[in-house]
């Protein structure tokens, strides 16, 4: 069994520490992993994205070849569909719904959103709902959360485990106001 | 043990578990991070490894060949730009040749994903006729800092390992080794002065090594063929897969090819020619320049067919893809979905709220008045000043060329001729060429654009912080035309200002606007709050 997945966003989002929870739950649970990062100047409030593969086999290639993901997890609906050509035949896009608007051409967000529909993808304000619960930074877990059905090679148990992992050095407020943020985006898919 | 280690990291473990005694580097993607890991790790700070930041790559190249002098072993990373910046010192250690293993890790970024060409370091090695090591994968890139250095050692040369952006930024798990003791204090008693007349004779030392590099390559474990009969290709292809292409090829044909791995240099001849001579063509797969396909077709002659880069097969510029690899195996998937309609490029941008910005609405803003400006940029965030919505720079070619190309375009005649220039590059590589506009009177304005910090590299500390009034000031300039700003919106009237009189003044004059990157800022913030 394997999982590959697209991490997408706009540089600064958070998408890196996404990655390091699946990382750790991944190794945790005894899975080959690879993943492939952007780092230097693309992550200057450009876009970003890391490529993800998990296996219970070993894994050749750090890159995910095209239509061969079969998840694109974004933190932004635009980038979500920059990497339309890697989403495998029954891929699933899981992205937050609000734009990130830093350039002046981003395009018209009506027609975007329609876009968007067209492709077997799932969206949700992710700021908002990790507004509600207390964690505006947050919006990253919201998204893992929502993802984490889809995820599938890893059980939601184990990323919950893997958050508190990764964020046990920053404290038990800040690692109980992740599975918090979490627990939304889980309750939402 | 096993380790979730990127690329970068496994180097740096790799290393320190074979004994590292420092680590000498100036930041540069994809290279950063083994210096950084190195700087952190628990080990290499209880024995004092040397890992501190160097001003430059010369700088660090030497150093290193002086701890080898010394008898340890020693670690010299940079990106691969940085081998033109120690070259130098890079091709004059195989001459004088090495005492403690000395590695020379050269991290290639083929698709400049974050450079300004894609310069293949394979060719520095055997440009300086020593071994170069490409590993496929984290645990290869590990295991051979241990082998690199006892190799180093056994041939008494420098090694090169060569790793491209895939590689070094990219996680997966590494099984970790028991670390080994340094090595005791011993320096060279053989002759390293390069006279003319000692210097003939190490070079002719020199190329005697090369058949035991060679042979070094034949034993290699590195290198390796894998031999699977492919019936249904007809004529067959022999695969050549170099480094971490080798990982695309497994990844299309899963066992079905005949294969040699290549991940240690000089090439494995008479692997090579083996594998020719089973098949009807070769097909050479490597990430970066074609070398090893113009290599391979000298050894086999003209009348064999080798495909590759140059031959379209595989496209002559960008890394390597698992889809372009499939492509030239014949085993091409390609895409499901169409490309989306709603779609815009988001080129990276200077964060807001930066010190640049507020240099760059300033000059701008004073430049307008000059119709016949130019700007000569630099290496650094600051480069983005040439996107929208600045737009101020003409040029941005190498470390310290903005200062240089300014006085050239003003012995010229150009005015005004402005350069622009951050903290670290300035002390990287800009004081000599400011040296040489004083002692010219060269007709310019310099910016030093002063975050206190390397910057785009991620905020590594930067080798002049506090000197740089003290530097102008020594390297000769007018101490009336080294003026200091702050660079915050409240202060544009004075930025300007200060911009228009040193422009309308005629010599050299310094400009330092003074501002913390806000990264940085945020960081130092962060772990005073914890």
């Amino acid at each position: 069994m394997k999982k590959d997945i697209i991490l997408c966003g706009v540089g600064g989002q958070g998408i890196l520490s996404i990655a390091t929870i699946i990382g750790e739950a991944a190794t945790k649970a005894g899975l080959y992993l690879k993943q492939a990062e952007v780092h230097g100047m693309s992550q200057r409030g450009g876009d970003v994205q890391s490529n993800l593969r998990l296996s219970t086999e070993p894994i050749w290639s750090d890159l995910i070849a095209e239509a061969g993901a079969d998840l694109i997890i974004s933190m932004e609906p635009m980038e979500s569909m920059r990497y339309l050509a890697y989403l495998s035949k029954d891929g699933k896009i899981v992205t937050s719904s609000k734009p990130f608007i830093n350039i002046p051409n981003y395009p018209d967000e009506a027609a975007l959103q329609q876009e968007l529909d067209t492709l077997p993808s799932v969206k949700l304000d992710i700021d908002t709902v990790a507004k509600d619960c207390g964690n505006p930074r947050g919006a990253n877990m919201v998204l893992l959360g929502m993802a984490a059905p889809y995820i599938g090679i890893l059980s939601v148990e184990d990323l919950r485990e893997a958050i508190a992992t990764v964020f046990a050095r920053k404290g038990e407020q800040v690692v109980e106001a992740n599975l918090k943020a979490f627990d939304a985006g889980v309750k939402t898919s | 043990m096993k380790k979730l280690l990127l690329g970068d990291e496994a180097i740096a473990l790799g290393a320190i578990n074979a004994g590292l005694s420092g680590v000498y580097a100036y930041p540069g993607t994809p290279s950063t991070e083994i210096t950084e890991y190195i700087q952190n790790n628990p080990l290499a700070k209880e024995r004092g490894v040397h890992s501190r930041w160097c001003t430059n790559e010369k700088t660090a190249m030497e150093a290193a060949l002086g701890m080898s002098y010394a008898g340890k072993r020693a670690l010299v990373c940079m990106k691969h730009v940085g081998m033109n910046v120690c070259a130098d010192a890079f091709v004059n250690s195989a001459i004088t040749g090495v005492k403690g293993g000395l590695i020379v890790l050269a991290a290639d970024d083929p698709s400049m994903h974050s450079s300004q060409n894609e310069q293949d370091s394979r060719f520095y090695a055997k440009f300086a006729l020593v071994p170069c090591l490409e590993p496929s994968n984290q645990q290869e890139a590990y295991d051979m800092m241990a082998y690199g250095f006892d190799l180093s050692e056994k041939l008494g040369e420098p090694i090169v390992l060569r790793v491209v952006t895939r590689l070094a930024h990219s996680r997966a798990a590494v099984e970790v080794t028991e670390p080994k003791v340094e090595k005791s204090l011993s320096p060279a008693t053989d002759q390293w002065v390069l006279l003319p007349g000692i210097a003939r004779k190490k070079y002719v030392k020199l190329l005697e090594k090369q058949e035991a590099m060679k042979q070094a390559s034949a034993t290699s474990p590195y290198n390796c063929a894998f031999r699977f009969t492919r019936k249904d290709q007809s004529p067959t292809t022999g695969i050549l897969a170099c480094g971490i292409a080798y990982n695309y090829v497994r990844e299309a044909l899963a066992g079905d090819a005949n294969l040699v791995k290549i991940s240690q240099y000089p090439l494995p001849e008479e692997k090579i020619k083996a594998l020719a001579a089973e098949c009807d063509e070769l097909l050479v797969i490597e990430d970066g320049q074609p070398v090893v396909e113009e290599l391979v077709k000298g050894l086999l002659g003209a009348g064999y067919p080798v495909k590759g880069r140059l031959t379209g097969d595989l496209p002559r510029t960008g890394e390597l893809t698992p889809d372009c690899v499939a492509k030239a195996l014949g085993k091409e998937t390609g895409a499901v979905f169409a490309p989306a309609k709603n779609m815009a490029a988001r080129p990276p941008q200077l964060c807001q709220g930066c010190g640049h910005r507020d240099v760059y609405a300033a000059l701008n803003q004073v430049l307008a008045d000059y119709p016949d400006h130019r700007v000569f940029g630099d290496i650094g965030c600051y480069t983005l000043g040439a996107l929208p919505p600045f737009q101020s720079l003409s040029s941005c070619v190498d470390m310290g060329a903005s200062i240089t190309m300014a006085k050239g375009a003003a012995d010229a005649g150009l005015f005004p001729a402005v350069a622009i220039i951050g903290d670290s590059t300035f002390t990287h590589s800009g004081m000599t060429g400011l040296l040489d506009a004083v002692n010219d009177k060269a007709n310019i304005t310099v910016i030093i654009s002063d975050n206190l910090t390397t910057g785009m590299t991620g905020g590594q500390d930067s080798a002049g912080t506090n000197k740089y009034e003290a530097i102008c000031l020594g390297l000769g300039v007018e101490p009336e035309h080294v003026r200091v700003v702050v660079p915050l919106p409240k202060n544009m009237p004075e930025i300007t200002q200060v911009i228009r009189e040193e422009i309308n003044y005629h010599g050299v004059s310094v400009i330092i606007p003074r501002r913390e990157c806000i990264q940085t800022f945020a960081r130092h913030a962060r772990a005073k709050k914890q």
